[in-house]
Order: C-alpha cells, then structure tokens, then sequence
C-alpha cells in the first residue's frame, strides 16, 4: 500500500465476529443469517442492482445507499463496517448493514429483503440490534428510516428514543437511537434464532445465488407493471 | 321472476398495483367478458361494487367512469357501496333487474384499490364502517373488533389457536393453486405457532389473532356477466345459475346484539338463500366463505348450517374443508390468502364458484361441484349476504 492509499484508507478496529444463527420462518424454510466478507461484495452488488430502479417502498433509495456502502466498504472507504446476509436454501433473499461509529455507538445503515412476505427484513435488523448491543457491546446505535415501512418497524416497534441533538450520516432528519435496556426490553419478542450452526449449513450459505434479476422485481414490488 | 345466469366470469390478480382504480375496474370487466362471446353493446347496465373510491382514490361517479372507458353507451351505471359486502348486494340488484324482466344483460364489476395509502390509512378507512359514536372513536378496528370476537368464540367453543392455524395453512396452500391469488406463500404450523421464531413470523396483531389470521390488504377487480337464463346458451356453453339470495342485517353496534358470538345475519341470510334455491346446507358442494380473519370462517361455517354450533373448528381438524374434503371451504385461498380488496371480494367469490361448477378450476377443481355456495360479510356481521349458484 503506498503513502496515498494509506492516507485514503480509514484505520479499522478489530471487531467480533457475529455468529451465524438459524431461524425458522414462516413457511418453515430455515433461514441462515451470517456475516458476509469483503470478498462477497460484488455478488452483492449484483443483486442490488435491479433495485435501483424500483421506487416502491424505497427500494431505489435503499438499494443505491447500499450499494454505495458496501462498495465503500469493498474498496476500503468506511471504516469499521460490516454486512449480514440472509441465505435461504442457497439463495440471497435479504441483507443488512450497518458500522461502529465508536467504540460505544454503533450506526445503523440499511435494510433489505429480497424476498417478501416472510418477515425476513424484521429478522434481519433483529439480527444486525443484536450484533451491535450483543456482540459489539455498545451503549447505543443510532437509526433514521427511509421508508414508512422501516419507520414503523424499527422507531415504533421496539420504542426507539430520539436523538435531537444527533444528525445521522443518512440524512438531515434527527436520529433515534436503540439503548440497551431497550434492545433487552424487546428481545423477547424480536430477536429469535438458533446457534450454534452446524459446519455442514454454514458451508452451504457460500457461494450463495442472487435472484433473477425480473424475480427479484416481482418479489419486492409486487408483479412488474 | 324469471330466472339468472352468470355467463362470463373472470377476476384480474390481487395484489398490489400501480393501475388506477377505474383501469383496474376496466381490466376485471374485461376478465369476465373474455370468458364468453358476447358483443359489449348489448351490456345494458353496469353495477360497480366499490367501497373506498372517495375515501382512498378521491374519486366519485367510478360506474359512469367505467362505462366510459370500455366504451358501452348508453348503458345505464350505478356504484353500490355496502361496505365488504358492496360485491354480492351489486349481484343481487343486477339479478333483481333481470328477474324483472327489465333487463336481459347485466355486466358486475367490483374492485377497490386500497394500497394506495398506508396501512393504516386502509385499517382506518375499514374502520369507518363501524358506529361513529360508540365504537369508532374509541380506536376499534376491524381487527380488533375481530380480535374481541374470537376471544369470546374460542373460550365458548374450546377453539385453539391452533385451529385458527389450520384455517390460515389451508387458504394458503389453496391460494398456492390459484394463479391470481395475492398471497402464493405456503405457511407451517411450526413456523407460524411451535417454533419459538413464531413470535416474530407470527406477531399478535389484535390478541387473539395473529398476522397470518388476518387477510392481506389487496388490490384487484373481479367481474360476473349476469343474464337471463333462458338466452344464457346463446353467449356461453357452460351458464351457471343464480339459485337463492339471502340476505339480512343485524346492530350495527356489536355489543348491542344479545350475544355477540351469534351471527344472527349470517344465519338468517343463509336461510333465505337455502329456501329460495330449494337445497339444503347438506346438498352444497363447494363455498366460499369471508373469512377477512381465520374465526370467520369458522363462525360463518356452522351459521350457514354446514357444522352445528361450536363444531367447525372440529370438521377442520378431521381435513373435512380441505380440498377433496366432505365440504371444501375457500379453495380459491379465500379473503385470507387469495386476498380482499373489499369491493371486488363478493363477485370474486362467486367467480370461484361459477369455475368451480362449471368444472374450470383447474388444480384446485373440486370434483363433481354442482352446488356452490358463498357468503359476504359486510360490517362485522351487520349487513350479510348468501349467494347459492347451481350447475346450469
């Protein structure tokens, strides 16, 4: 790495590894949620790509946020990132993201489930509270949303405080922030799964497909127009 | 009266869409028209079925809309709008004009398009069919309403959740062999109820009813062509007649009715329709019946005289409303997972059945259907309609 790169390159904190767990949907699929590695960005990226397009429920703004990070976090511009992926029978169906502000703040970034109907996006961002409180051990991680759908399952659902005084790196709106008494408060009833994850599942989460790119329209928007 | 037959059906899919509301009326009319050959022209009337269209889509006058759009003049148009039940009762008044002899060709139409506002705003505008006085201000939504009836219904009867469950996985595996249902998820009683992750997948919504208890706000349109029965053949091979219509209305204020848990308009709907097409509730092959939260079709199962009092949920657990079963209950997936776009749910319950007698249902055909039968319920239960058709 030369002396420019290094200068471009923000220093990262060595941090836990967040456990992969099972969770047993709705249709009674078994949903892996694990870490992604830096090397799985671009078939990441390549799913999200058809959502840029696809205003429904934000998806286009969410999708190219995300886009953004992970790329940022592929070519070592974020500091102290991370993604989750949510692997279903071998196949991407949802992800989220988020990074550590400090040692004690975490930041939430995006959510997204490819496939719907399953709450596979509230077990998503169960997952990525827990990594931040359980594992990162922070104080608090602070949230905005830009759906009405995010706005009511994660600021109303689990009674996020509001954070006036904080301006989150997503926006101009005020933050909120999840505590920890409140992440305990909730987790009963909103952060499931199963662990440990046997090697024999696990393996079979990478090299994950990623939808069709007209399924995945159909699946997140309803059918194309 | 002479007697009504329906001689096209059809139902656009429900689901979420970005068509307006008279387009989506316009293409469930044209579903209908492309199942029999008939020259548009000679629709004399045009009923729409629509409960929301002021409320949701800042629209009126949507029947005169829809006559123009497919072009039809000069025939005549009127909205009916009575709540969930906006579909049957715009059947019964196109059956009432043909048995009258005032007219021969009746196109129906309902539809609704409720995603255009949040789900709240959808709750809310369901709602507003509830007392304004004593029951809408203090915050009650038709899932709670539903929630205070199941609670009374399960500690009367020894209903589980578990059998509410069974109502839910049947719809949707139904809906699964139902190309135009909203919901093509097949759902476990595992992942909905035994597993702890049930907490999540299956969150309360209004205890005792969990999300998968409650139907999916919908979007869509269905459509029926009515006609007189004796120039039915000449449009179609396969008429399927108009046997009974029942129909009866009860307190709009649920805690003013004796007992809440008697479906007193259901009951005597039913009745009426069973007397006026000469069948029995024993003599029905197929029904479709409203079941916007899983109790529903168990309470409206045994008032329509199908299982007695307080042993539907019995007839569930033996298999006996499955597909194939003594009495199959919703094989198009029902409100619950075929969906419930609330004008369109009547006519499209009775587009099922017209499949279904006519022996068009495809992987979901009930075998040997010459009697079907169909409930809509509008309010909770204030305002009810039973619809019986026969083979032709």
């Amino acid at each position: 790495m030369n002396e420019l790169e290094a200068t471009l390159r923000p220093k990262e904190t060595v941090q836990p590894p967040y456990p992969a767990k099972r969770i047993v949907l709705a249709s009674g699929e078994s949903m892996i949620v694990r870490q992604a590695t830096r090397e799985e960005v671009p078939g990441l990226l390549e799913a999200l790509e058809p959502l840029l397009w696809v205003e429904r429920d934000y998806y286009d703004i969410v999708g190219a946020r995300t886009f953004a990070e992970l790329l940022g976090w592929k070519r070592y511009r974020v500091r102290d990132e991370y993604c989750l992926v949510g692997i279903l029978d071998g196949m991407l169906v949802g992800l989220v993201n988020g990074r550590s502000l400090s040692r004690n703040i975490g930041i939430s970034l995006h959510t997204l489930a490819l496939r719907r109907g399953l709450r596979i996006g509230a077990h998503l961002f169960a997952a990525k509270m827990e990594y931040h409180i359980e594992y990162l051990n922070q104080k608090e991680v602070y949230i905005v949303a830009e759906s009405p759908i995010g706005f009511r399952r994660w600021m109303i659902e689990y009674s996020l405080e509001e954070r006036p005084h904080v301006h989150h790196e997503l926006g101009g709106v005020i933050s909120y922030a999840l505590t920890r008494p409140l992440y305990f408060d909730s987790k009963d009833r909103l952060v499931v799964g199963e662990r440990p994850v046997s090697d024999e599942m696990l393996a079979s989460t990478f090299d994950f497909e990623i939808p069709e790119p007209d399924m995945l329209i159909t699946q997140v928007s309803g059918r194309p127009e | 009266m002479r007697d009504v037959a329906i001689i096209g059906a059809g139902q656009t899919k429900f689901a979420r869409t970005e068509w307006p509301l008279v387009d989506l009326l316009v293409e469930g009319t044209r579903t209908a028209l492309a199942d029999v050959r008939i020259d548009e022209t000679l629709i004399q009337s045009v009923l729409v079925a629509n409960m929301g269209a002021g409320m949701l889509n800042h629209q009126s006058g949507v029947a005169s809309a829809v006559v123009d759009a497919l072009g039809i003049f000069p025939a005549h148009a009127e909205l009916v709008e009575n709540g969930p039940a906006s579909g049957a009762s715009a059947v019964k008044l196109g059956f009432l004009g043909i048995a009258a002899g005032y007219y021969d060709i009746v196109l129906v139409v309902g539809g609704e398009k409720m995603r255009a506002v949040t789900g709240w705003e959808s709750t809310d505008f369901v709602a507003t069919l509830t007392h304004p006085v004593a029951e809408y201000i203090y915050g009650i939504t038709l899932p709670s309403m539903a929630g205070l009836f199941a609670r009374l219904y399960m500690d009367k009867y020894g209903i589980t959740p578990e059998h509410l469950a069974m109502v839910a996985i049947k719809n949707h595996d139904n809906a699964m062999l139902n190309p135009v249902a909203h919901i093509q998820q097949p759902i476990t009683m595992e992942g909905i109820l035994h597993r702890p992750e049930a907490v999540v997948n299956n969150p309360i919504v209004a205890d005792p009813l969990r999300l998968f208890d409650c139907c999916p706000v919908s979007d869509g349109a269905a459509g029926l062509v009515l006609c007189a029965a004796d120039r039915a053949k000449e449009f179609c091979e396969k008429p399927v007649l108009v046997a009974g219509i029942g129909q009866a209305t009860d307190t709009q204020v649920l805690h003013e009715r004796e007992d809440p848990t008697d479906l007193k308009a259901v009951r005597l709907a039913s009745e009426q329709a069973f007397r006026m097409a000469g069948v029995r509730p024993s003599d029905v092959d197929v029904a479709e019946l409203h079941d916007a939260f899983t109790i529903l079709e168990i309470a409206e199962s045994e008032h329509a005289g199908f299982f007695e009092k307080g042993t539907g949920h019995r007839a569930i657990e033996r298999g006996e409303t499955r597909i194939g079963g003594k009495l199959p209950i919703n094989p198009s997936g029902g409100l619950k997972a075929r969906g419930h776009p609330v004008g369109a749910t009547g006519i499209a319950q009775l587009v099922e059945l017209v499949f279904q007698l006519r022996g068009d249902a495809g992987d979901r055909q009930v075998k040997d259907a010459r009697v079907g039968y169909a409930c809509n319920f509008g309010g909770f239960g204030n305002n009810v309609l039973a619809t019986i058709l026969k083979k032709g």
